[in-house]
């Protein structure tokens, strides 16, 4: 049965349905209890996570199996991967996503290559919990959204949920996949409520998500931005087009084939993604559309992502660095604009 | 700023009042953020240095415009000491076009190359290595500038510290490494996660002298740095000075802090640094209280305006997203 709780709570209940199943699930990340050594919380947190996505887990399971970890990501990060290749299942929180770069070659040339490597001899079963996202006012260093950059790594998957039910079941499936996943948890979202089916259910990596259909233009979004896309589409709607919005879900795999449809039926595609545009996650399916798709189009694919910046600080600048609805519903504008004059 | 003679000999009058001056910045400072963040007027989270004044003005005391500092997310402090600009912190602080870094930047990472102040750092640990490199450019060019390297007691566990020590120490470079340690890095204690039982001791593995004091009393901190100012102008080489000190407030503001007992947040909050720096300056004949209540009120006067300054700040124009991402870079380039 279905209730609404927050997209924290979801996260957290599909940690405590992956603990409760398999002993071989641990937790480990600075502060994923917080109070290590305290006397006075022994089993008792003083945290559960930064923002509390991890509160109530070292109750329920201990601190043997919820590690707090010193800040030391290139240690902790490195011994969950390997602690995945030798037999443990761990969960490891990565706080923030811009704090890969302390510790990305012991996913990039270690975690990730394992399997390749090794001649296929071994699993890596880690999930890297992290947050990305901007518009926290949390400046160039606590911002960013990584994601592209991992889903050009192969061996990884990625994945970046978007609503509460999607992140229990998706995170559920990437605890219990035995390959390398780095799920990405936009931090603005945690307050997000919806409905969440109680106890245990997965959903596939590679599956994309309609969260809603329409003929005339294809609107993908990464994340959060699928709540951006889905305001735009009720805008749109208002004026008699009808947007269809993918949810990929998952980007390494991706559902190459759901968003081919989408815009064979819609003729028109516009990718609305946060992260900053070269190399990126909406080039990159902006590319498969003009490779695969190119017959099916009656319009130029748009990319409405963040400008080739860094995250400013200032509220007025990270505003504007965003995705906006105007941005896009202009975007949309012209295209139905133009294809509408040339049809 | 004072001239280096000047700060050679122990606490003389000026210093003295300097360094209090400066303490008092911090604390006012920090206060009066404290508060506008609690009433929403500061966006994003801030980490305040209320508490460990002793530490970045006890180093900062030996040091002028000329000289480096690294810092961490929590900087404000290092950057008062610096003699960074308090208006331009402030409107830094709220993210005003007016700000030390154009708002760009914000509480974590104010920068003001002017002071030789390198940045505050988002990245725990990140500063260690920056250090190095100011260092490495004072020895290539055989000036006698000095860095002082500030991080946290959690930072004492990134790669990062290990990698900037013994870089320091086989290169000889001119570095004062100073821990400050308060016991904490977020709500884990500094017991639970370094396997060490003083950060100091970790020097002697890069060979490099390693010192603890109380990073409470700022005569002491004084004192330590003076020496290992000193020691890196002559060429021998970095030190690492940890100091024992105190966050007055938690981690970020927001922190419920159960992670400390009542006794421990109530026991230290007495010690306060200020307090104790006062009765040293009285006690030594070195000011009346009549100065110190003076400096405090121009310091109260000061902050004031610095808010001041900041609320009636622009805030960023539009086209400032796209400046300042390179030195150059062709229109089109790619960079949509
Ligand atoms: C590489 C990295 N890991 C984790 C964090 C999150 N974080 C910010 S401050 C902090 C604690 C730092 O503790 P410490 O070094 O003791 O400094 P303090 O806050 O006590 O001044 C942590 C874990 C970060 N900013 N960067
Ligand atoms: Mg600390």
């Amino acid at each position: 049965m279905g209730r609404t709780i927050s997209f924290s709570e979801a996260i957290r209940e599909a940690m405590e349905v992956a603990m409760s199943k398999n002993p071989d699930v641990i937790l480990m990340g600075e502060d994923v209890a917080g109070g290590g050594g305290v006397d006075h919380l022994q089993d008792d947190e003083a945290w559960g996570g930064v923002l509390g996505v991890t509160k109530g887990l070292v109750k329920k399971f201990g601190r043997k199996r919820v590690l707090d970890t010193p800040i030391s990501e290139a240690g902790y990060i490195g011994a969950a991967v390997s602690a995945a290749s030798t037999g443990l299942r761990p969960v490891a929180e990565l706080m923030f996503n811009d704090f890969m770069g302390v510790c990305f070659d012991q996913l990039l040339n270690q975690g990730a290559k394992f399997r390749y490597m090794f001649g296929g001899k071994v699993k890596t079963p880690v999930t890297i919990r992290t947050m990305h996202g901007a518009g926290f006012r949390a400046a160039a260093q606590h911002s960013q959204s990584l994601y592209p950059m991992f889903t050009s790594v192969p061996g990884l998957k990625v994945v970046v949920p978007s609503t509460p039910a999607d992140a229990k079941g998706l995170l559920l499936t990437a605890i219990e996949d035995d390959d390398p996943v780095i799920f990405f948890e936009d931090k603005t979202l945690y307050n997000l409520k919806g409905e969440v089916p109680e106890g245990e259910y997965r959903i596939p990596l590679g599956q994309a998500d309609m969260k809603r259909t329409g003929s005339d233009i294809t609107i993908v979004g990464i994340g959060k931005q699928v709540h951006t896309a889905l305001k735009v589409a009720d805008h749109l709607s208002k004026q008699g087009v009808e947007a269809e919005v993918v949810d990929p879900r998952s980007l390494s795999p991706l559902d190459n084939q759901t968003i081919l449809q989408s815009v064979e039926k819609t003729s028109r595609l516009i990718i609305v993604d946060e992260s900053n545009p070269r190399c990126s996650i909406a080039r990159d399916i902006a590319a498969l559309v003009a490779d695969q798709g190119f017959d099916y189009l009656d319009a130029p694919i748009k990319c409405i992502t963040a400008p080739h910046t860094p995250v400013p600080f200032s509220p007025t600048l990270e505003d504007l660095y965003l995705p906006s609805t105007e941005k896009i519903l202009s975007a949309a504008e012209e295209m139905i604009g133009e294809t509408l004059t040339t049809v | 700023m004072k001239s280096v003679e000047e700060k050679q000999n122990s606490i003389q009058q000026e210093q003295g009042l300097w360094m209090f001056r400066k303490m008092v910045q911090i604390r006012k400072f920090e206060d009066a953020v404290r508060e506008i963040f609690a009433r929403g007027d500061i966006p994003g989270f801030v980490h305040l240095y209320a508490g460990e004044e002793a530490v970045a003005v006890g180093v900062c005391a030996h040091l002028t415009d000329q000289d480096f500092i690294t810092s961490t997310h929590r900087g404000h402090g290092h950057c008062i000491a610096k003699e960074c600009d308090l208006k331009g912190m402030m409107a830094e602080i709220y993210g005003r076009a007016t700000g030390l870094c154009k708002g760009k930047g914000g509480s974590m990472h104010i920068a003001d190359f002017e002071k030789g102040m390198l940045g505050a750092n988002g990245i725990v640990g990140g500063g260690i290595p920056l250090a190095c490199g100011s260092a490495l450019t004072a020895k290539v060019k055989e000036t006698d500038q000095v860095t002082a390297c500030f991080f946290g007691d959690g930072a004492n566990n990134e790669g990062t510290f290990h990698e900037g020590l013994n870089l320091a120490a086989i290169w000889n470079l001119p570095v004062v490494f100073v821990a400050e340690n308060n016991g904490y890095g977020e709500a884990t204690p500094f017991h639970y996660a370094s396997s060490c039982t003083h950060i100091a001791d970790r020097a002697q593995a890069y060979n490099i002298p390693g010192v603890v004091v109380d990073g409470r009393d700022a005569v002491a901190v004084y004192h330590a740095a003076k020496e290992a100012v000193e020691r890196a102008k002559r060429g021998e080489g970095p030190t690492l000075i940890e100091c024992k000190t105190f966050r007055n407030y938690g981690h970020f503001e927001g922190d419920t802090q159960t992670y400390k007992t009542k006794e421990e947040r109530e026991s230290q909050a007495e010690k306060d640094v200020i307090q104790r720096f006062i009765q040293y300056l009285t006690d030594e004949g070195i000011a009346s209280k009549k100065d110190l209540d003076r400096i405090e009120n121009e310091v109260e006067r000061e902050v004031e305006e610095a808010i001041r300054f900041a609320e009636e700040s622009p805030f960023p124009s539009e086209n400032e997203l796209t400046t300042d991402v390179y030195v150059s870079y062709p229109t089109d380039g790619g960079g949509a």
